[in-house]
C-alpha cells in the first residue's frame, strides 16, 4: 500500500525529504510544480498526482516513477536506470544524454526529446512517445531506442530538424520516410518486420500501461531513421 | 554598496527568468491575486533580483487618459519632472501608488502616477498624435531628468514592478485590489545586483508592455538599428529593445502581429523555401527588409496590449512556455505548475512552436 | 659592381647535394635568374624577386632564398629600405612605383579586437548539426513595406545581389592580371554563389557565360562600358576610388595592351590605357547622383548600383553622401589594400584602415537614420574569416576578398606586379606565363578557401550563439578591444576586453 504524500505548501527539498523518508512505495498527492522528485533515486516506487516540476527522476538509476497527469521539462535527465511512465505530455528535453532504463509517454513531447541519448555496454535506453514529438527530435543520438507513434494529436508526427547530430542508436516512426525531411547523415527507410520485431517488447509494455491496442498501432507504416555510416558529420580540419 | 556603474543601462546584465500571463476572451475582470499566485510554484525560476506585472483594464474610471507610472529617487527630481508635466499635460489625478510595507521589498524610491492627457494646445503645435507625444514624453523623462523613470505609459493599464520575487512585489502594490481582463507577470534572474527598480520586468511603452524569459545574442544590432527611428535604448536589456521592436514595426510600419512574429522570429531559409510559394515569398520579403530586427538566441516573450497579448517563442524554442485555457480564459506560463496554481482544471495544455505566435483577443466592444 | 651598385636584397642559395641539374629552374625563373652555359648552373641574385616559383618547382627542395646578410648599417630612422629608395630616384629621378598592398607596420586592428563566446546566459550552436545561415542579401532596402488593394504585400524589392556567403572577390582588372585568373575567378565565383569583379578593364567576350556572378565596373577610363556590358553585370560598380591609391588614377602601358586587352578596353593595340584620378564627370556629389541615375536608367533600373571609395579622412561623411545619391552598395577600400601598380608614396602614406573607416561610416549612416538605404562591402587587406567576421560586427554586410584570392591561385606576394613578369601566371599577360595559372585548378582552390572560410566563420557565429549571419552585423558588443587607447575604443565603437 503505498504511503500518500501531502506535496501542498512542500517545496523541492521538503517533498524530497518525505519522500526518502518512508522506505517502500509513495504517492505523492497534490503535486503542484516541485520539482527534482525522484533525483537521483535508485529503487522505490513514486505515483505522481497533480504537475510536477521540471528534472523529474534526473540521474535516476533504478525502481519507477508514475505521473498521472502533463510532466513538464526535463523529465529522466542523464537516467541510467528505472521506469518512468506519463500518463499526459511531457515538455521539451526529455531523457536528455539518458544512459539506460525506459520512458513511456502517453501523449506528446515537445522539443529536443531524447537529446544525446546514449548506450554503454550492456545499457539501452528506451523511449516510447505515443503522440508526436516537437522539433530536433533525438538530436545529438548516441544510442538507445526512440519510438514515436503519433497517436494523438495534430500535425505531422515530429516537428523541423529530426535527428539532426545522430551518429548512434535509431529512431523509429509511425509514418513513412517521406512525410519527414532527414538530415543528409540519416538513413530513413520504411521499417522490415525484424526492425518491428526488435521493438516490439517496448511496444507492448506502451499498450500495457496505457491501455493500447498493439495491433491497431503496428497496423500502419513505420521508418526507421538510423546514422548513414558512409556519411557521418565531419568537419573538413587541416593541421596548422 | 552597489556602484552606480553596475546600474542597468550602465552595464548589460543577462538574466533568465519565469513569465506568466492571463487573458479573459471575454473582457471579464481578474483579480490580480491570479498573477501573484501563478508566480508562486515557479519561485525557483527568479532569484529574487525583478519581479513585476502588468494589468489591462484597471483603471475603467480613467480609461481615456494615459496613466503614468513615474519611479522617483528625490523629491527635487519629481518636483521637476512634474514641472514638466503640468506645462504639456492636463493632470486629472496624482498621488502615491498604494503599498504595503513587505520585509522583501527595501529600498523603494517614491512611486507616483499620475492620470494625464495631452493639452490639446500643445499636440496642435507640435503635429503629433497624443499616443507619438506620450511616447517622446516617456523617453525624454528617462534620457533627460535624473533621479526620475516612466515605467509604465499605456491607456487603463499599469506596470507594477520593483527588486524582489514577484510574489513579493505583488503583495507590495497590493495587486489583490486591483482587477483587469489582463494579466503578465514577470519573475527575474539577472547575474548582476541592478539595485535598480526600473531595470525589473516588464518594460513598458505606451500600452505595450513585454515580459521577456532568455538572452538574446543580436541584442545589439537590434539595438543600433532601432536607435535610427527615434528609440533610445538607456536600460541596455532585452526587453527594452524588443518592446521598442514591437511598436516600431506594429504601430510605424504597420505590420500585424503574425507578420511581427515572421520578422523577429523568421523562419530558417531552408523552412521558407518549403513553404507553398506565396507564403514563401512573404517571408523571404520581410526577412530581407527586416534583416536586422531578427532576433536571435534564446527567448519567450508575451506582449500585452491594450485588447490582447501576443505570446511568442524564439525559432529554436530554447525557452519553455505552456497554453491553456478555461472557459473565457487563456493563461500562459513558463510551466504548466503555473498555471494550474490559478486553474487545477485548465485544459487544452498545449506548446507553441519556436517562432508559432499565439495570439489572443478580447472580443471587440468588451474592453 | 660599380660605384652605384647595390648590392641584391635576396640570395638564392642552391644545395649542390640536392641539385641533380634537371634545369628546371631555368626554364621556371622569367626573370632569367637561373642560367646553364651546358657546364655550370649558375644564379644572378640581382635579378631574384623571390617569388618563390623556382623553390616551389625544384624536384628535390634544392633552392632556397634568403635575405642578404650583406646589410648596410642598423638604423631604426634611415632604414636599409628607405636608403636604397633614395639611391633608386637619384639614379633614375623617377617616381617609386610598387605593386600589392603596403607592408609598413602600421597597427592592424583586426589584430586587437577579439570576438564573443556565449556561456551559462545563453547557449552555443553547433554549426556542424544545427542550422546556421550565412546568407547575405546586398542592396537597398525601403523604409516601409509596401501592400497591394489586397493587403499581402507586394514583395517588391530594389534589385539586391544575393550571396551564399558574406565574401566577394574584389576588382583586379583583365591587364592587371591575366585572362587565366579572371576565369578562375568567374569559374569559383559561380560555384560558391558569390560574385567577382571585372575591375575596370572591361569583360572579356568569353566570360559573358558567367555574367550571374559578375560585377562590372564603370571606371574613370570607361574601358569597355558599352550597353551590353552593363547589362551583363549583375550588377555595376562605380570606381571612384581604391584603397591602395586614393586620389590616383591607373595606367596600363601601351606595350601591354596586346591583341586580347585592346579586343576587350576597346582601344587601339599598343595604345596606353589610362584612368584618369577623377571621373571628369563628377567633380561634385550631385554629379555622382547623376551617374548613378543614368547607369540606372540603361539598365532599366534591373542591377544594383555600387560605388567604391577609398578609405580617407572624412570617409563617413563621403559615405553618406553616396548613400544619399541613389546608389545601392557602398564598397570601402581601407588603405592596405593591393593593387598591380601604385606610387608607393601614395600607397604607403595615403588613406586610413579599413577597420575605423567601416566604424566610423556604419555609425554615421545610423545616427542618419539611413543605415537601410545602402549594404556595406568592406575591402583593403581581409585575410582570414577571422578578419571577417569582426568587419561583420563593425558594421559590414560583406567584405571584398582580393590579395588573399592571388594567395590561393599561387601568388607569393613578392611585390613585383608592376613588372608582368609574374612567374606564378597571374599578373602578367605573356602567353607562356599565363598558361601556368590552370583555371580550373585555380578555381577549385578559390573554392576551398572560401569554403573554409565559410566554415570558420560558423564556427565563430555559433560559438556566439547565432544562428544567421545577419544578427552579427553591427553587433559592436560581440567585440572587445585589446591594447587600444580610448580614442580607437571609441571610434571602433567598441569596449575594451573585461569591461
Amino acid at each position: 500500500m503505498a504511503y500518500k504524500i501531502m506535496a501542498q505548501g512542500l517545496d523541492a527539498a521538503g517533498l524530497g525529504r518525505q519522500i526518502q523518508a518512508h522506505p517502500g512505495p509513495v504517492e505523492v498527492v497534490g503535486c503542484l510544480g516541485q520539482r527534482f522528485i525522484g533525483a537521483g533515486m535508485h529503487g522505490k516506487k513514486i505515483r505522481v498526482t497533480g504537475i510536477p516540476g521540471n528534472a523529474l527522476g534526473a540521474y535516476l538509476n533504478g525502481g519507477e516513477i508514475e505521473v498521472c497527469a502533463n510532466a513538464q521539462d526535463a523529465v529522466g535527465d542523464t537516467m541510467n536506470a528505472g521506469t518512468i511512465v506519463i500518463h499526459g505530455d511531457v515538455g521539451d528535453t526529455v531523457g536528455y544524454a539518458m544512459r539506460g532504463g525506459e520512458i513511456y509517454v502517453e501523449g506528446s513531447a515537445g522539443y529536443r526529446a531524447g537529446v544525446h541519448m546514449k548506450e554503454y555496454q550492456d545499457k539501452v535506453p528506451v523511449m516510447v512517445i505515443g503522440g508526436r514529438a516537437g522539433s530536433f527530435l533525438g538530436e545529438y543520438q548516441a544510442g538507445g531506442v526512440i519510438l514515436v507513434l503519433g497517436l494523438t494529436g495534430s500535425g505531422p508526427i515530429a516537428g523541423n530538424f529530426p535527428c539532426t547530430g545522430m551518429h548512434g542508436g535509431k529512431v523509429l516512426l509511425r509514418c513513412r520516410p517521406e512525410e519527414l525531411l532527414f538530415p543528409g547523415q540519416v538513413t530513413a527507410l520504411p521499417a522490415s518486420p525484424q526492425d518491428l520485431d526488435a521493438v516490439r517488447p517496448y511496444l507492448e509494455e506502451f499498450c500495457r500501461r496505457f491501455g493500447k491496442d498493439l495491433a491497431f498501432i503496428l497496423n500502419a507504416p513505420f521508418t526507421l531513421a538510423v546514422p548513414d555510416s558512409r556519411n557521418p558529420y565531419r568537419q573538413m580540419y587541416v593541421a596548422n | 554598496m552597489i556602484r552606480p556603474e553596475l546600474f542597468e543601462g550602465q552595464v548589460r546584465i543577462p538574466s533568465g527568468c519565469a513569465i506568466s500571463a492571463v487573458i479573459s476572451r471575454e473582457g471579464r475582470l481578474i483579480s490580480g491575486q491570479a498573477i501573484v499566485d501563478s508566480m508562486r510554484p515557479m519561485h525557483e525560476r527568479s532569484n529574487g533580483l525583478g519581479g513585476g506585472f502588468a494589468g489591462y483594464g484597471i483603471y475603467p474610471e480613467y480609461k481615456d487618459f494615459f496613466a503614468l507610472h513615474i519611479f522617483y529617487d528625490t523629491d527635487e527630481a519629481r518636483a521637476a519632472v512634474e514641472a514638466h508635466l503640468r506645462a504639456v499635460l492636463e493632470i486629472v489625478r496624482a498621488e502615491n501608488i498604494p503599498t504595503r510595507k513587505h520585509p522583501a521589498i527595501t529600498a523603494e524610491p517614491f512611486i507616483w502616477r499620475y492620470f494625464v492627457t495631452p493639452l490639446r494646445s500643445v499636440l496642435h503645435s507640435c503635429q503629433q498624435d497624443e499616443e507619438e507625444f506620450i511616447a517622446r514624453l516617456a523617453m525624454r523623462v528617462n534620457t533627460g531628468y535624473p533621479g526620475a523613470y516612466v515605467f509604465s505609459s499605456g491607456k487603463n493599464m499599469g506596470v507594477f514592478k520593483a527588486v524582489g520575487y514577484p510574489e513579493d512585489v505583488g503583495e507590495f502594490y497590493r495587486l489583490e485590489e486591483y482587477s483587469g481582463y489582463c494579466w503578465t507577470a514577470h519573475g527575474r534572474y539577472p547575474t548582476n545586483t541592478p539595485g535598480w527598480w526600473g531595470g525589473a520586468h516588464p518594460f513598458a511603452l505606451l500600452d505595450r508592455t513585454i515580459v521577456h524569459n532568455g538572452e538574446i545574442s543580436s541584442y545589439d544590432c537590434n539595438r543600433r538599428t532601432i536607435e535610427m527611428y527615434g528609440y533610445k535604448c538607456t536600460l541596455q536589456t532585452d526587453t527594452e529593445v524588443i518592446t521598442y521592436i514591437a511598436d516600431f514595426l506594429q504601430r510605424k510600419q504597420g505590420l500585424t502581429l503574425e507578420e511581427m512574429a515572421s520578422v523577429i522570429a523568421a523562419p530558417f531559409w531552408s523552412t521558407i523555401e518549403r513553404q507553398p510559394k506565396g507564403k514563401s515569398q512573404e517571408l523571404a520579403y520581410l526577412r530581407t527588409v527586416y534583416s536586422s530586427l531578427l532576433i536571435t538566441g534564446p527567448f519567450s516573450i508575451i506582449l500585452g496590449f491594450r485588447g490582447g497579448l501576443m505570446a511568442l517563442n524564439d525559432r529554436l524554442k530554447l525557452r519553455s512556455m505552456v497554453v491553456g485555457e478555461k472557459d473565457d480564459k487563456v493563461y500562459i506560463a513558463s510551466e504548466e505548475a503555473a498555471i494550474r496554481a490559478v486553474e487545477p482544471g485548465a485544459e487544452n495544455i498545449w506548446a507553441p512552436a519556436g517562432g508559432q505566435p499565439v495570439v489572443v483577443r478580447v472580443r471587440e466592444g468588451a474592453y | 659592381m660599380g660605384q652605384w651598385e647595390v648590392y641584391p636584397e635576396f640570395e638564392v642559395v642552391r644545395s649542390s647535394a640536392r641539385c641533380t641539374k634537371c634545369l628546371g629552374c631555368v626554364a621556371q625563373c622569367a626573370n632569367g635568374v637561373h642560367q646553364y652555359d651546358g657546364v655550370q648552373l649558375t644564379c644572378d641574385s640581382a635579378k631574384c624577386v623571390d617569388c618563390h616559383r623556382c623553390v616551389a618547382m625544384c624536384p628535390t627542395r634544392a633552392l632556397k632564398i634568403v635575405k642578404t646578410d650583406c646589410a648596410l648599417r642598423e638604423n631604426s630612422n634611415w632604414d636599409s629600405q628607405t636608403i636604397k629608395e633614395i639611391f633608386k630616384q637619384a639614379q633614375s629621378g623617377g617616381v617609386l612605383l610598387s605593386s600589392m598592398g603596403t607592408p609598413k607596420p602600421y597597427p592592424v586592428y583586426w589584430d586587437k579586437l577579439l570576438l564573443n563566446a556565449s556561456q551559462v546566459t545563453n547557449p552555443s550552436i553547433d554549426p556542424l548539426r544545427e542550422p546556421m545561415e550565412t546568407r547575405v542579401c546586398l542592396g537597398k532596402k525601403p523604409d516601409k513595406p509596401q501592400r497591394g488593394p489586397d493587403g499581402r504585400f507586394t514583395c517588391e524589392l530594389p534589385p539586391q545581389l544575393k550571396l551564399a556567403m558574406p565574401m566577394l572577390f574584389s576588382a583586379m582588372s583583365y591587364g592587371s592580371v591575366s585572362y587565366n585568373a579572371h576565369e578562375a575567378l568567374a569559374r569559383a565565383a559561380e560555384e560558391l554563389g558569390v560574385y567577382y569583379n571585372t575591375g575596370e578593364g572591361g569583360l572579356h567576350e568569353d566570360f559573358y557565360a558567367y555574367s550571374p556572378n559578375t560585377i562590372v565596373q564603370v571606371a574613370s577610363g570607361r574601358f569597355g562600358v558599352h550597353e551590353g556590358y552593363l547589362n551583363a553585370g549583375a550588377a555595376i560598380e562605380i570606381k571612384m576610388g581604391q584603397g591602395a591609391k586614393p586620389g590616383i588614377g591607373g595606367h596600363l602601358p601601351g606595350t601591354k595592351v596586346g591583341a586580347d586587352i585592346s579586343r576587350t578596353r576597346m582601344i587601339p593595340e599598343g595604345s596606353d590605357a589610362i584612368s584618369p584620378a577623377p571621373h571628369h564627370d563628377i567633380y561634385s556629389i550631385e554629379d555622382l547622383r547623376q551617374l548613378v541615375y543614368s547607369l540606372k536608367q540603361s539598365t532599366h533600373h534591373k542591377k544594383p548600383v555600387i560605388v567604391k571609395v577609398a578609405a580617407v579622412h572624412n570617409i563617413a561623411a563621403i559615405a553618406s553622401g553616396i548613400a544619399r545619391s541613389g546608389a545601392d552598395i557602398i564598397a570601402i577600400d581601407g588603405f592596405r589594400g593591393g593593387t598591380g601598380a601604385a606610387p608607393t608614396r601614395i600607397r604607403d602614406n595615403v588613406g586610413i584602415p579599413i577597420e575605423l573607416a567601416l566604424a566610423a561610416v556604419d555609425q554615421r549612416l545610423r545616427d542618419e537614420g539611413i543605415r537601410n538605404q545602402v549594404g556595406i562591402i568592406a575591402g583593403g587587406s581581409i585575410r582570414s574569416s577571422a578578419d571577417v567576421a569582426k568587419a561583420i560586427a563593425l558594421g559590414a554586410d560583406a567584405v571584398y576578398i582580393a590579395t588573399a584570392a592571388l594567395l590561393a591561385l599561387g601568388c607569393h606576394l613578392c611585390r613585383t606586379c608592376q613588372t608582368g613578369m609574374c612567374n606564378w601566371g597571374i599578373a602578367t599577360q605573356r602567353p607562356e606565363l599565363v598558361a601556368r595559372l590552370d583555371p580550373k585548378e585555380g578555381a577549385k582552390r578559390l573554392v576551398n578557401l572560401m569554403t573554409a572560410w565559410n566554415h570558420e566563420i560558423m564556427e565563430m557565429l555559433g560559438g556566439m550563439g547565432i544562428n544567421s549571419i545577419e544578427a552579427l552585423r553591427g553587433n559592436r558588443l560581440m567585440l572587445r578591444g585589446i591594447g587600444l587607447t580610448a580614442k580607437e575604443l571609441e571610434i571602433l565603437g567598441v569596449a575594451h576586453a573585461g569591461e
